[in-house]
């Protein structure tokens, strides 16, 4: 990577002992220059999906590109590795390309920026920054084709190019990235945030440098790194067994009446290095739900799930990365091949933190979560309004937290850190929509000792003919709940017209037309619950119940708790809850599915109103795969 | 004439008691008395009498800094609140806005607080309003009117009514109100688009909730207290301190107490701003220390800036408040070694009051930033802490050892570290306010104050190298001057989403000119009888319009003349509000702007009350103030220094460092290489040597 530097100041770095006092006061400068890269971004940012929502993730590597501070670890070296120039200060590169950056980026809606930071021209540290742009092109508004079956389909790509070269912007690139957008006034409201929140990283860093020294800047990133990976080793020793432990899960279908897909991770420890193997993971998809993971990505993942536990104002860090192998075969759903599709990838990457969820927690039920809100969804509305206005929207959903250890999950809140809901009153002011309904799902949430939150209905009322698509899962497979509780209810999208009638959508549409005066309910899925709901305390039972958040029937036939209008009924309670605990089987499965899938299958068109998906023919796809 | 300002605070009640004639002060410290803090105030006015030997009947006005609004909200012990909310929208609270703080995995270990009005009392009502404005269904009185009645039932002790879209067209509110008054006579009533005509539904509930969720209490307490002044002093007239700075008549404050939700913190940058003046400082960072949590705010031109939300435990609400940032650490902050990464990591844990740092002997055990600045000798065994409290110079290294133990460190080692550490937390929160605005820190002066400011005080003045650090005469008091010395103000506002090339002049005008006659009515609310708290003559009218490019998110506020407006001339705000967003963001947009909120700001007169000065200057050596020889740590070495009385320091002295500074309730440190100068207002002036 270095040789692609070019420095005017070839002077290396010295490593000199930094005393712990100030190797913690460089950490804290260092969170804070993270918190001011985000409050940037979010607040000048112009489209709803970053400015109200927070789509947008910034990062701090160290020279050598490994990640000081951010969010989803480094991906500097899969980028540098595609990068066939040299860079020197005053640079800044542009990709969205994830074929070209080792999926450092996973879609093409995410535009990365990466600025190397110099100082007196010896190269010193990088920022970067990503951002989902709400339109980049392709074949429908909103750029996320759920039809798609090759990467072209899904809007105008960039191979890594500089959009700042010695300083100088080269506003020929953003045009041309303008020029292939329906909403090019948000795009570069978006792209100056993200530009402005690297400019304030290099400031940051330079300023840290002159405060305590190069040297002693240099030296105490590598003792940062060094810090997370003596506290990794020792968890993975403590933590991860020998043996080989596997967990899987799904996504339901691929838009394209094929499903479910399974993603399977296995996990075991080879002395101090812990190995996490996606073999047995399904063929890339002809679809797009085909998710790029990048390795580094999925280790930060592992890194979080532990770590957070034992000291939470670490500042996660690559410096554990030597400690975890991941193995992602070529040719699965997690590492296609170009051109295959990518745009839905959204489904896959929430899918991966229930997947790990499982898989680190079956060893230790004690901290087990139930299956989680595992997704993004989607939902897109556009068209043009009566004064021949082009209006788009693009808007992320939010569901069930499942339970934890811990307590009961949030109900209709995002797993996702910093994302927030859009007031509804401001898409009433800027769309042609009325939000009639925003509530949680009554008894959506997985019952359990701690019972997971509940899902989000959302009632769009429609002012403007237009098009609407939805991208959204869980629909067919359930969100699991664990150690004797049930799934949360699953995803459900009912298009009702303005005459009336009804219908369910599929999870995954594209462009489907809708009226002024219909409405789309689209509810979210609850979170999987934990522990035996019939050991739950009635009061917790009941004041759920006067909270409208479990209804009466479901506590009866659930948690077995009788509630009389606004009071507990103790003796039949405790009556109902013995003659259940003897009908239950002595069967304490760590997990609730809510059903194999051949059972999910043939209840589906039943219970859901859709026909259920064919199995995947993965014979063209194999091949790649198995070579 | 008397006046005086009260200021409340978790530990002891300050009291300042002026003559308006001729600005002599005079001061009282008493315990608080957390179950009814009237009684702590009454003691205290009643003590600065006594020291002043004037009678409780001169005394003419009373303002008040008051945290009993903060603390219903930080112990739970607020109304139970009856919410009426659109149909489809009775989870608004619930749902809030589905943000899960704790970056990646923070869901893990998140814990949501209740909603603040219970969903059990919360009822939807048939009726709908566009956000236009325009009625989509009309309001259902006759079920509405069996909603209320349920939420009667659950005997709630207020009720707030927020629909959609109500910020637009607030008719539904008001006849909702008035259904419930007609209902419920007895049950205070809050509506949003009173509390908050903004937009944004979940923000504008919150904030509506809150005000109901406080106002019993509030009420109570105010009318208490109005009551015992009645009585006691020929009604002395009571304002309030809200948020962001001003003052309210107490019957202002009673309806909308949640603007005085950061009333406390408020006092001391007030009480900054006033010094400021004073002394000849227009730009300041403020610097209040407590035992538990720290506030810095940010005073341009002799102005604290304000900002469009606060922030109460969980609870962030739409009210204006002086942007104080707060940061969890203190000196009471705890200390400690987490075994897996081996980091020192000082706080979020405190000592608080009870138990206390080690070094109080009141059963604390573990190390604590006090007990640090005791091992290093900042805060020297001879200090008294504002009452009979002493220092224990063995509890507080025994404590400060376990980090050393931990660390493989000194003790001394291990206590600077603590310092360096919080004094780091401190810097990161001056920054929040300065640099991260687009201030350079060295443009300002650090004033610090409060319990332990003046102890970090010179150790941040060389992080932030905002010079001098100005410690002010009664550090510890200085929300109290900040109460007696601020004015009224009042604010009204309200959304219009409007692009600006398509602006009218006069329309917004006249909006404006309406905002303005609701904020100078707010200005003068008082009881019946009473007379008006100041006359339109001395009323100033300040201008304000929120503004963004078209598209964003945020909105950045900007004054505007009410000239400008009628001609329609928007170019000022224009490039003003280019300017302040490159000065923020480093960037600005070629493109259409938006306006979002209109703001009227009404003031009363200005304090005339003046700073003593030292009469003439002191001839006397300095060594006169001298008490004793000490010892300080200080950057890995031992330093002799000496102990200073801070009361026979005089204009004109100059004290070099190391040396430590006491009064009454507070200690100044002067580091080496640094020295401490008093200037004409008896305020300590540090700077490098």
């Amino acid at each position: 990577m270095k040789e692609k530097i070019i420095q005017t100041n070839e002077a290396p770095f010295s490593k000199v002992s930094v005393d712990p006092i100030t190797l913690d006061v460089i950490e804290s400068a260092l969170r804070n220059t993270r918190e001011q890269m985000d409050a940037t971004v979010f607040r000048t940012a112009m489209s709803p999906g970053i400015r109200e929502q927070g789509d947008a993730f910034p990062m701090v590597a160290n020279a050598d590109g490994k990640m000081i501070v951010g969010q989803f670890g480094s991906f500097i070296h899969g980028f540098m590795e595609g990068y066939e120039g040299m860079i020197e200060e005053g640079d800044m590169i542009l990709t969205n390309d994830p074929y070209s950056c080792g999926g450092a980026i996973s879609h093409l809606n995410d535009y990365l920026v990466i600025k190397p930071i110099f100082k007196d021209g010896r190269h010193m540290a990088w920022a970067a920054h990503f951002g989902h742009l709400t339109d980049i092109g392709g074949r429908v508004p909103g750029s996320l084709p759920n039809k798609a079956r090759e990467i072209f389909e899904e809007g105008t790509a960039f191979p890594p190019v500089k959009i700042y070269k010695k300083g100088e912007f080269q506003d020929d690139i953003m045009q041309i990235a303008l020029r292939n957008s329906r909403m090019p006034h948000w795009n570069q409201g978006d792209f100056k945030g993200v530009i402005a929140a690297c400019t304030i990283a290099e400031r940051r860093c330079v300023e840290m440098a002159e405060r305590f020294g190069d040297d002693v800047f240099y030296s105490a990133l590598e003792e940062l790194l060094e810090r997370n990976c003596r506290a990794m080793r020792q968890l993975i020793m403590e933590t991860i067994p020998e043996e080989k432990q596997s967990f899987e899960d799904y996504i339901c279908d691929d838009a394209l009446g094929s499903g479910p897909y399974k993603i399977k991770c296995s996990m075991w420890r080879e002395g101090e290095r812990v190995i996490f193997d996606f073999d047995g993971t399904d063929p890339q998809s002809p679809g797009s739900i085909n998710f790029m993971l990048n390795e580094e990505m999925f280790k930060m993942f592992c890194g979080t799930f532990m770590i957070s536990a034992f000291d939470p104002q670490i500042l996660f860090n690559d410096g554990f990365y030597d400690y975890i192998d991941v193995r992602i075969p070529r040719g699965c759903m997690l590492k296609p091949i170009r051109p295959a599709a990518l745009s839905c990838r959204t489904h896959a990457l929430g899918r991966i933190f229930d997947v790990l969820s499982g898989l680190l927690g079956q060893g230790n039920p004690d901290f087990l979560c139930g299956a989680g809100f595992s997704d993004s969804p989607h939902f897109m509305y556009s068209g043009r309004d009566k004064n021949g206005e082009w209006y788009q929207l693009y808007q992320i959903g939010f569901g069930g937290i499942p339970a934890r250890p811990v307590g009961d999950g949030p109900d209709g809140h995002s797993l996702w850190p910093n994302f927030k809901n859009v007031p509804n009153e401001y898409l009433e002011a800027y769309f042609p929509l009325r939000i009639e309904t925003y509530e949680c799902i009554i008894d959506s949430g997985g019952a359990g000792y701690h019972r997971g939150g509940n899902g989000i209905r959302m009632g769009y009322r429609f002012l403007e003919d237009g098009e609407i698509s939805i991208h959204d899962d869980r629909w067919l497979t359930y969100p699991w709940g664990v150690n004797g509780a049930e799934p949360g209810q699953r995803s459900t999208k009912e298009l009702v017209r303005a005459d009336g009638t009804s219908e369910f959508l599929p999870s995954k549409c594209d462009l489907i037309p809708v009226s002024s005066g219909d409405i789309l309910y689209f509810n979210t899925w609850g979170g999987g619950g934990v522990g035996n709901p019939l050991t739950r305390e009635p009061e917790r039972v009941l004041h759920d119940v006067v909270s409208g958040l479990v209804s009466a029937q479901a506590a009866k036939d659930a948690y077995g708790v009788v509630v009389n209008g606004e009071s507990l009924d103790i003796e039949a309670t405790s009556a109902l809850r013995s003659s259940k605990a003897v009908a239950e089987t002595t069967d304490s499965k760590v997990f609730n599915f809510g059903g194999d899938l051949e059972e999910l299958r043939s209840r589906c068109l039943d219970e859901t109103g859709l026909e259920p998906p064919m199995p995947p023919d993965f014979s063209r796809y194999n091949y790649a795969y198995k070579n | 004439m008397f006046k005086v300002g009260v200021d409340v605070g978790g530990t002891f009640t300050d009291v300042l008691l002026v003559n308006s004639a001729n600005s002599e002060f005079f001061t009282a410290k008493v315990p608080s008395t957390p179950s009814d803090s009237s009684i702590g105030v009454l003691n205290g006015i009643e003590k600065a009498c006594e020291l002043a030997g004037v009678s409780l009947k001169d005394i003419d006005v009373v303002t008040h800094g008051t945290t009993v609004a903060t603390n219903a909200i930080l112990t739970g012990q607020g109304a139970k609140v009856g919410l009426v909310t659109s149909k489809g929208y009775g989870q608004v609270l619930q749902i809030a806005r589905s943000y899960v703080p704790g970056g990646l995995g923070g869901w893990l270990y998140y814990q949501k607080t209740p909603p603040l009005a219970p969903l059990d009392c919360t009822v939807e009502i048939d009726e709908r309003t566009a956000a236009d404005g325009s009625i989509v269904s009309e309001l259902n009185i006759e079920k509405a009117r069996r909603s209320i009645t349920k939420l009667a039932e659950k005997n709630v002790e207020a009720i707030t009514i927020c629909l959609i879209n109500s910020f637009s067209n607030d008719t539904h509110e008001k006849k909702l109100r008035e259904l419930v008054q007609e209902m419920l006579p007895k049950i205070p009533t809050s509506i949003s688009s009173e509390v908050i005509p903004e937009m944004q539904e979940y923000e504008r509930t919150i904030t509506t909730v809150a005000n109901s969720y406080v106002r019993p209490q509030v009420e109570n307490y105010i009318s208490n207290l109005q009551k015992e002044f009645n009585n006691k002093m020929d009604g002395a007239s009571l304002s309030i301190l809200r948020s962001d700075g001003g003052l309210a008549t107490a019957a202002a404050a009673m309806n909308f107490p949640v603007y005085m939700l950061m009333s406390g913190p408020a006092g001391g940058v007030s009480g900054a701003m006033w010094v400021g003046e004073q002394a000849g400082f227009n730009n300041i960072i403020t610097f209040d220390m407590g035992g538990t949590s720290t506030d810095v705010a940010l005073i341009e031109n002799g102005q604290a800036l304000v900002r469009r939300e606060t922030t109460v435990g969980d609870v962030t609400v739409r009210a204006s408040a002086l942007d104080v940032r707060s940061i969890g650490a203190g000196g009471g902050s705890i200390a400690h070694v987490p075994e897996l990464t081996r980091a020192l990591r000082v706080g979020p844990e405190s000592a608080g009051a009870e138990p206390g740092p080690a070094a109080y002997d009141k059963g604390g055990i573990e190390p604590t930033v006090t007990d640090a600045n005791v091992v290093l000798g900042y805060l020297p065994e001879t200090q008294k802490l504002g009452g009979d409290m002493a220092i224990r110079q063995e509890l507080a290294e025994k404590a400060v050892q376990k980090i050393a133990d931990a660390l493989g460190l000194t003790l001394l080692e291990a206590a600077e570290g603590i310092i360096k550490i919080v004094n780091e937390k401190m810097f990161g929160a001056v920054r929040l306010v300065s640099v991260e605005k687009g201030y350079d820190p060295r443009d300002f002066s650090l004033m610090a104050f409060g319990g332990a400011g003046p102890l970090h005080a010179n150790a941040l003045g060389a992080l932030t190298q905002a010079w001098p650090v100005v410690i002010p005469p009664g550090p510890g008091i200085l929300c109290a001057y900040g109460d007696a010395t601020t004015r009224l103000r009042n604010e009204a506002s309200k959304t219009i989403i409007l692009n600006m090339s398509a602006a009218s002049g006069a329309k917004l005008a006249k909006e404006f000119e309406t905002l303005a006659i609701t904020a100078a009515n707010g200005l003068n609310a008082s009881d019946e009888g009473a007379p008006q708290a100041i006359d339109s003559e001395t009323l100033t009218t300040q201008y304000e319009i929120d503004i963004r490019y078209a598209g964003q998110g945020l909105v950045l506020t900007i004054p505007i003349s009410l000239e400008d407006v009628g001609r329609g001339d928007f170019s000022k705000v224009s490039e003003d509000f280019d300017k302040l967003h490159e000065q923020l963001f480093t960037f600005r947009i070629d493109g259409e702007k938006e306006f979002v909120n209109l703001r009227v700001i009404a003031l009363g007169p200005k304090s005339q009350l003046e700073l003593a000065s030292s009469e003439g200057r002191q001839i006397d050596d300095v060594a006169h103030a001298v008490l004793s020889d000490h010892e300080i740590f200080h950057n890995g070495k031992k330093h002799s220094a000496k102990v200073y009385d801070r009361s026979l320091l005089k204009t004109g002295h100059i004290v070099q460092g190391p040396a430590v500074i006491t009064e009454m309730d507070s200690t100044s440190v002067v580091l080496p290489d640094h020295k401490a100068q008093v200037d004409d207002k008896l305020n300590l002036l540090l700077s490098p040597v």
